[in-house]
């Protein structure tokens, strides 16, 4: 059964100085540089409907809502809770309670802002309208596609989310008691030893980086009590690489290899065996079984079936298969309906699926939605920013940021250094992290 | 994409803090004034009472590195490179030169150590 959410993690941003350091005791950090400065309102009477109340819907509509007066936004979305995702890691390594990532979408539908507490079920792009779940019909000017993504748990054979935190089970995405029932799998195991897996599908995904950090923190936890000497972690790469930026995928592997992880590459997990505790691999050589003490397991992740079932989706290439949405990569305009945007996880670019990703996107989108209606036309463009704070041990992270092309895109060149083990990492990812997606939701950062 | 902006500071700052914010810069703001005036008052610094703050000062500094490493779940191994040094630094000149102003103020104002 397939378990829908919302856009991801988060930081800082390309190429200019937008993170602070200050505090009155503190010195905290947090991704800036917005639209508070924003332009003159534009007065219209569009209707805009944004599908999805998640991180993307809610940073959207709180822009949209400051830049056009007299326009109808309605959000579409039946969750009333609303997950900040860039904090799950952090409570399925026992640092941070459910609650940490736990709000309310109402808290961040700004004011003006009609919400409709039900979930787009079809979408009609030729007739211009959305069909709710409980058969509403909406007709609408202009579309934002927000809807986040599905998590595909029932791709893996056998797995059964229920189950998350017993028999050493982990998955840190279907929700953020399940972020904490992993927690208490991996701390059991961190008391035993034994052998633990790591990996990641080979579909698109939220932070790429995730994955790569629960194993990190299973190795720190398992030093802490003392068990390393008993345990062995291994990763498994769904295709030849640990990352997709080939700097980074370096500086994991040489990671990996001085703490003692080891790598399998091209293994994707295809079924579990939950009673047995034994997961079985998809690889060149076939099936390929291994027995474990604890696994995280992290399922394939497509969009939702009312994108992947629209005319909206990818017709051909890398993003058709799972349905996401056929966009502009620089404007995250549709390719074949103008009115229609698509932001956040759904979006059918390259990487990024994170916070940081939306806190890049919206902007973009926003400006050129609001050019087509005021008449003129937007040069905002969005150049594959995405960002990761790579934990690497409880106490130190690496700040990943880098665009469509792999290129490093540092925020603060030569002074945090992009591949280094830092505290003023960490540091932001604890502190900082939460406030300004809290900021972005309201778009103020 | 603009530019950081005091009001987008702000916002991340608040959402952090909440209403502590605004009583962190009241009291940052009161200790301020009370140190201006009683400096004002005595027409000059009074390096008895200087002192006694600067002591008070060390321990405001070595405490908001504490207060940071224990909010931060974090240990001083877990100080890594140069710029870690330089934000540890500024945590603690943060957090000692706050506690000398607030000091001297308070000393001053109940007219201690002359």
């Amino acid at each position: 059964m397939p378990i829908t959410s919302n856009s991801t993690d988060l930081p800082a941003a390309p190429g200019r100085r937008r993170f602070i350091i200050g505090g009155a005791a503190a010195a905290a950090l947090a991704g800036v540089a917005t639209a508070t400065g924003a332009p003159a309102q534009t007065q219209t009477r569009a209707r805009v409907v944004i599908a999805g109340g998640g991180a993307a819907g809610l940073a959207t509509a709180a822009r949209l809502s400051r830049r056009l007066a007299g326009a109808e936004i309605t959000i579409l979305d039946r969750r009333r809770e609303h997950f900040y995702q860039p904090g799950f890691t952090l409570v399925a390594a026992g640092l941070k309670g459910p609650s940490y990532v736990t709000g309310a979408t109402g808290d961040f539908v700004p004011a003006g802002v009609r919400w409709i507490e039900e979930s787009a079920a079809e979408f009609d792009p030729a007739g211009r309208k959305v069909v709710t779940d409980a058969g509403r019909t909406l007709p609408y000017d202009f579309l934002v596609v927000a809807t986040g993504l599905t998590l595909d748990y029932g791709a893996i054979a056998g797995m059964d989310v229920a189950r998350i935190g017993q028999d050493g089970l982990g998955s840190v995405y279907a929700s953020p008691q399940a972020a904490a029932a992993t927690w208490a799998a991996m701390s059991s195991f961190a008391d035993r030893g034994g052998v633990a897996l790591f990996g990641r599908p080979s579909t698109e995904m939220k932070c790429a980086g995730a994955p790569l950090k629960y194993a990190f923190l299973t190795d720190d936890t398992l030093r802490r009590r003392g068990t390393r000497g008993r345990a062995e972690l291994i990763y498994n790469a769904h295709n030849r690489v640990l990352f997709s930026v080939p700097i980074v995928a370096e500086k994991v592997r040489m990671l990996y290899r001085d703490r003692g992880i080891r790598t399998n590459y091209e293994h994707e997990l295809q079924a579990i065996d939950i009673g047995r505790k034994v997961a079985t691999f998809r690889t060149p050589g076939g099936p390929k079984e291994l027995q474990y003490d604890f696994i995280n397991v992290v399922p394939p992740m497509r969009a939702p079936e009312a994108v992947r079932n629209s005319p909206l989706r990818w017709q051909t290439g890398p993003f058709a298969a799972d349905g996401w949405i056929e966009v502009d990569r620089a404007t995250l305009r549709h390719s074949r309906f103008a009115e229609v945007f698509a932001v956040g996880d759904v979006a059918g670019v390259p990487k990024g699926k994170t916070a940081a990703s939306v806190k890049w996107q919206v902007p973009v989108a926003v400006d050129h939605l609001v050019a087509q209606i005021a008449g003129r036309t937007s040069d905002a463009r969005y150049n594959g920013y995405t960002s990761c704070p790579l934990i690497t041990r409880i106490g130190r992270a690496m700040l990943v940021e880098f665009d469509y092309e792999d290129n490093l895109q540092p925020s603060f060149p030569g002074v945090i250094a992009p591949l280094e083990e830092l505290w003023i990492t960490w540091m932001m990812k604890i502190v900082a992290l939460k406030p300004t997606y809290l900021a972005m939701l309201r778009g103020m950062a | 994409m603009k530019e950081l902006d005091v009001a987008t500071f702000l916002a991340v700052f608040q959402e952090m803090l909440g209403p502590l914010l605004w009583a962190l810069i009241a009291l940052a703001a009161a200790a301020t004034v009370l140190f201006v005036w009683v400096m004002l008052r005595d027409r000059g610094l009074r390096p008895r009472r200087l002192v006694w703050a600067e002591v008070a000062g060390l321990a405001g500094g070595i405490a908001a590195v504490l207060f940071m490493l224990a909010v931060t779940q974090s240990q001083l191994a877990d100080i890594g490179g140069p710029v870690d040094w330089v934000l540890v630094a500024v945590i603690f000149v943060a957090g000692g030169v706050g506690t000398v102003v607030a000091a001297y103020g308070v000393l001053g104002a109940l007219r201690h150590l002359a």
